[in-house]
C-alpha cells in the first residue's frame, strides 16, 4: 500500500487578519483572540493525497506540530478523508523556527514508519517562509520539489510534476520518496462533509511529545531554532486619489497610460 | 452542572455548514432575489451536501445527526440566506411526520429518497380558514374502499411547487372533529400546485398553494392512526417547524450584527469610525444581547429535542424572542447603514424584508404568546 504523509499547521484564521496583532517585544503573533484554522495551503496538500487515494490503494497520515488545540485541525483532516492523525505536541516544541519545526516533523514522519510521498502546503499563512517543506526533505535525506502546480504522471517510483515559476513552470521528473510543496493551482480542495465528520469518529489521533519522539531537548522548539525574527513590520498602505481632467476619450487614454506606467497592464 | 460548550464534532458541523453557505448558497442569492424562484442548482447542492439527511436515521439512508446539528446547519445557512434556510427547514418539517409517526413500510418507502434529496418534502396544514388554528381547515377526506378521497386547498405552503412528498392534514368528511394526515405525492391524479406567491422577503424560497380535487390516496399513505392526524401535524410544526424558524432567525440576527460591525468600523463621521459613537455602540450592544439570549433559548430547546423531550413550548418562547429580535436587528442594522441601508446593493435591505417574513412563519408572535401563556397557566 502506498503511504502518504501530509504535514499540516494550525494558523490564525486569515479571515480575521485585521484582528491579528504582533507582539512588539517577542515579534510573534498574538493569537489569543483569533480562532485557529487549518492552514489554507495545507488543504491543497491534503487534497492532492486524497485524489491519489481515490485512484490507488493508499493510506494517508496527517502530521501536525502544535499546541493541544491543534488537534482540532488534525481531526478536520480526518473528516476530510485522511486515515490517521498525529499531533506532535509538547511544551518543549514551543517557539520553534522553520528549521526546528521541520526537524520535529521529520522525526515524526520517521517514527510513523515507511512513507512514499510527503505533501506540504507551499507556505503557512502566518509564517510564510516556504522553508519547512524543503527542510523536512533535508532531514529525511530525500528529494523535494517546491511549488508544484500539477502532478503530470505517477509512474511507479518516478513522478512527473510541474513546479511553478514566476513566468511559467518547470517540468520535473523525480524519484520518490520525495517531498512536494503545493500551490493553490494544484487542485480544488473538497469541503467538509457531514458524513466525513461522522466517519472521523472512528479515526485515531496519536499524540507524541518529546519523549515519544526520542529527540534531545536542545534540538527542538526555541532551543533548537538557529534563526530568530529580529523585527517584523506591518505594511503601510494608503490610497492615492487623482482626478483626471478632459473629455471622456482623453481621460480613458490618460487612465490607460497611468496603468501602463504603474505596470498594472 | 450545565455545559454550554459545543462539542468538537458540533464545531465541525458548523464549519461544514459555513463552508457550504459561503461557497454554494451565497453565489445563488442575487438570482433568487431577482426571480423570487427557488434555485434548482441550490437544491441539488443541498442534496449533495447531505443537508436533507441530517435528521433521518442511518438505517433509512440518513445521517442520524439529530436536531442540534440541524439547528447549527440552519443557523449558518440563514446567516447567508434566510430563504435558503427556510427552504431547508421545511424539507425537514415535511420529513418529520413520516419519521415520528410513519409505519416501517412508509419509512422504508419514503425516507431514503428524502435523505438523498432525490425527493423533496414539505408539509401542508394552513388554509385560508385555519393555520395556527388547524381545526379551522376545510380540506376533507372520505373513505372509499381501501382508499381515501381528498378534496381541498392549502395556502402559504413552503416548497409547494418543488416538493415531491407532502404530508397533508385533512378532516373527516363525516366527522368534523376527526383529522388525519396523508402523504401526497407529486403526480397523483387530482393533486397539483397552483398559485405561486410573490413574497416581499425570503425571495427564492418557494411558497404557494396546493389543490387536491377528488384525489385518491391509498391507505398505505395514511400517517399514524386515522382520526389522530392533528397530533401528527402539531407535533411536527411545534418542534421541528418552530425550531427551524428559531435557527433561521438567529442566522439573520448574526448576519445583521456582522454587517453592522463592519460598516460601523469603516464609516467615518466627525473624523472617526461611527463605531466610536455611543449611540451606535448602544445598537450593537442590543443586537449582541439579543443574539446571545436567543442562542441560549434556541440551543436549549434543540438539546431537549435531541433527548426526545417535548420542546414545542420552549421553542415557542425561542421563536417569539428570536423572530422579534431579528426584526429589531434588521431595523438597527438598517439605521446604522443610514441611506445605504435603503439600497439594494447592501444586504441589510434584504435582511429587513426577510425579517418580516420570519414573524408569521410557523405561527405569529401573537400566537406564540397564546401558546406560552397556555403553558404558563397550565
Amino acid at each position: 500500500m502506498f503511504k502518504i504523509v501530509v504535514c499540516v499547521k494550525a494558523v490564525p484564521d486569515p479571515k480575521e487578519a485585521c484582528n491579528i496583532k504582533i507582539d512588539p517585544a517577542t515579534k510573534t503573533l498574538m493569537r489569543c483572540d483569533v480562532p485557529m484554522v487549518l492552514n489554507p495551503l495545507d488543504k491543497y496538500a491534503l487534497e492532492a493525497a486524497l485524489q491519489f487515494k481515490a485512484e490507488f490503494d493508499a493510506h494517508i497520515s496527517v502530521l501536525s506540530m502544535g499546541p493541544p488545540e491543534a488537534g482540532n485541525i488534525v481531526k478536520e483532516c480526518l473528516a476530510l478523508g485522511a486515515d490517521r492523525g498525529f499531533l506532535l505536541s509538547d511544551r518543549a516544541f514551543a517557539g520553534a523556527d522553520a528549521f526546528a519545526t521541520a526537524y520535529t516533523l521529520a522525526k515524526g514522519i520517521e517514527k510513523n514508519g515507511p512513507y512514499d510521498v510527503v505533501f506540504c502546503g507551499m507556505a503557512s499563512s502566518d509564517g510564510s517562509t516556504e522553508w519547512v517543506g524543503p527542510e523536512i526533505a533535508t532531514f529525511l535525506k530525500i528529494p523535494v520539489v517546491t511549488r508544484i502546480k500539477e502532478i503530470v504522471e505517477y509512474n511507479g517510483q518516478w513522478w512527473t510534476v510541474k513546479a511553478e515559476l514566476e513566468n511559467g513552470y518547470r517540468l520535473v521528473r523525480v524519484q520518490i520518496p520525495a517531498v512536494f510543496t503545493v500551490t493553490r493551482e494544484l487542485n480544488t480542495p473538497r469541503r467538509l462533509s457531514f458524513s466525513g465528520i461522522i466517519k472521523a469518529r472512528k479515526k485515531e489521533i496519536t499524540r507524541w511529545g518529546i519523549q515519544e519522539l526520542g529527540v534531545p531537548e536542545e534540538s527542538v522548539g526555541l532551543k533548537g531554532s538557529p534563526s530568530m525574527v529580529s523585527t517584523i513590520a506591518s505594511m503601510d498602505s494608503r490610497r492615492k486619489v487623482e482626478i483626471l481632467e478632459g473629455k471622456r476619450e482623453e481621460k480613458a487614454e490618460q487612465l490607460v497610460q497611468r496603468l501602463v506606467n504603474a505596470g498594472v497592464i | 452542572m450545565i455545559d454550554f460548550t459545543f462539542t468538537e464534532e458540533q464545531e465541525m458541523f458548523r464549519k461544514a455548514a459555513q463552508e457550504f453557505a459561503e461557497t454554494q448558497v451565497a453565489p445563488k442569492v442575487p438570482e433568487m432575489e431577482k426571480t423570487g424562484k427557488a434555485s434548482q442548482d441550490l437544491v441539488k447542492a443541498m442534496a449533495e451536501a447531505e443537508m436533507m439527511a441530517l435528521t433521518i436515521p442511518e438505517e433509512y439512508g440518513g445521517l442520524g445527526l439529530g436536531y442540534t446539528a440541524r439547528f447549527i446547519a440552519l443557523e449558518e445557512i440563514s446567516k447567508v440566506s434566510v430563504a435558503a434556510g427556510m427552504m431547508l427547514q421545511v424539507f425537514a418539517l415535511g420529513i418529520e411526520p413520516i419519521l415520528k409517526f410513519g409505519s416501517d413500510a412508509q419509512k422504508k418507502n419514503f425516507l431514503p429518497g428524502l435523505a438523498t434529496g432525490e425527493r423533496l418534502a414539505s408539509t401542508a396544514v394552513t388554509e385560508t380558514t385555519g393555520g395556527s388554528d388547524p381545526t379551522g381547515i376545510r380540506s376533507t377526506y372520505k373513505k372509499d374502499g381501501e382508499d381515501y378521497i381528498l378534496n381541498g386547498r392549502k395556502c402559504f405552503i413552503t416548497n409547494s411547487h418543488i416538493a415531491d412528498t407532502i404530508t397533508v392534514l385533512a378532516k373527516d368528511d363525516e366527522n368534523p372533529k376527526a383529522f388525519s394526515t396523508f402523504i401526497l405525492e407529486k403526480g397523483m391524479e387530482g393533486f397539483k400546485a397552483t398559485h405561486e406567491e410573490n413574497k416581499v422577503g425570503m425571495r427564492g424560497c418557494n411558497t404557494g398553494e396546493l389543490a387536491y380535487e377528488n384525489c385518491r390516496v391509498p391507505k398505505e399513505n395514511l400517517v399514524g392512526v386515522e382520526g389522530k392526524g392533528l397530533g401528527v401535524a402539531l407535533a411536527a410544526i411545534g418542534d421541528v417547524g418552530r425550531g427551524g424558524m428559531v435557527a433561521c432567525a438567529l442566522g439573520l440576527q448574526a448576519a445583521c450584527l456582522e454587517v453592522s460591525v463592519k460598516f460601523a468600523n469603516e464609516r467615518i463621521l466627525y473624523g472617526k469610525p461611527i463605531s466610536r459613537l455611543q449611540t451606535i455602540q448602544n445598537k450593537l450592544a442590543d443586537m449582541k444581547i439579543d443574539l446571545e439570549a436567543g442562542r441560549l433559548l434556541g440551543y436549549k430547546a434543540a438539546s431537549m429535542q435531541d433527548k426526545g423531550e417535548r420542546s414545542s413550548n420552549e421553542f415557542a418562547v425561542a421563536k417569539y424572542f428570536t423572530t422579534e429580535a431579528a426584526q429589531r436587528a434588521a431595523k438597527m442594522a438598517s439605521d446604522i447603514h443610514g441611506g445605504y441601508g435603503c439600497m439594494e446593493e447592501y444586504a441589510v435591505s434584504r435582511y429587513m424584508r426577510d425579517s418580516f417574513v420570519l414573524g408569521p412563519s410557523a405561527g405569529t408572535s401573537d400566537i406564540m404568546k397564546v401558546i406560552i401563556a397556555r403553558w404558563t397557566l397550565s
